[in-house]
């Protein structure tokens, strides 16, 4: 089952400026163990000394975040297009004012 | 260094100001700097910048931003469609200097652009710009050339 892996900026770097990568993987967590096998790369930045995805690293399948879908044991359709998501986030010195 | 055209600069001053006492962000696009994808001293220009609500609650906002990562995947496909990338992020300190913070640093991801507009009591001041360091240690700071 093939799907289309589309690769932001800042981490095509570890993928020779590779885009959009066809993988084969009937999970989001079988497509991302086989970009990581073809880049190695680019592992340590996906995914923690646990195996669990970065804090900063999100995941949509289609429109669909995979938080919201089963993780990593989200299902994937062939010919689906998955997104990784940089979390981008900062701000000021100082701690964030409480709500 | 990054080239920001006068208009862009006036705008991420703007949604610095309309967004006071809170922090602004969006999101800059322009094309990929140079055949092998940039590299830590390459030159880009902005073409784009896509403004992007604030996606921290309430009274966080006045010291951190968040981009919704569905606003992410959307301006990305902006971009592609438009032959662009996204080249970096902006956002505002409100009366704090233009300078990253240790959260702003542990938050980065490398390539991008991090400019950075003061806000103090309501008026821009001084813009920056930033780029993570290839072992994620420091900020570096770019230069910003504002054409004519």
């Amino acid at each position: 089952m093939a799907a289309n892996l589309l690769v932001p900026t800042a981490l095509r770097g570890f993928t020779d400026r590779q885009a959009e990568i066809a993988l084969e993987g009937g999970t989001v967590g079988a497509l991302l163990q086989a970009l990581v096998a073809r880049y190695p790369d680019i592992g340590p930045h996906l995914f923690d000394e646990q195996g669990g995805l970065r804090g900063f690293v999100n995941v949509f399948v289609g429109e669909a975040n995979i938080k919201g879908t089963g993780g990593l044991d989200t299902p994937v359709g062939d010919g689906a297009t998955v997104m990784v998501v940089p979390a981008i986030a900062g701000g000021a010195p100082g701690q964030a004012a409480p709500r | 260094m990054i080239i920001l055209p006068a208009d862009m600069d006036a705008l991420i001053r703007s949604e610095g100001e309309r967004a006071y006492p809170y922090e602004c962000c969006g999101l800059i696009l322009g094309p990929l700097p140079g055949p092998s994808g940039g590299g830590p001293g390459d030159v880009r220009r902005a073409a784009r910048l896509v403004p992007l609500e604030n996606a921290r609650e309430g009274e966080k906002r006045r010291r951190r931003f968040h981009i919704d990562p569905l606003d992410f995947l959307r301006a990305e496909r902006e971009a592609v469609s438009a032959g662009l990338e996204i080249l970096g992020v902006y956002h505002s300190h409100p009366d704090h200097p233009a300078r990253p913070s240790d959260h702003d640093l542990r938050q980065a991801l490398p390539f991008y652009s991090y400019v950075i507009v003061a806000v103090e009591k309501g008026r821009a001041r001084e813009l920056t710009s930033w780029r993570l360091s290839a072992d994620r240690a420091t900020f570096g700071e770019e230069g910003v050339e504002i054409p004519g």
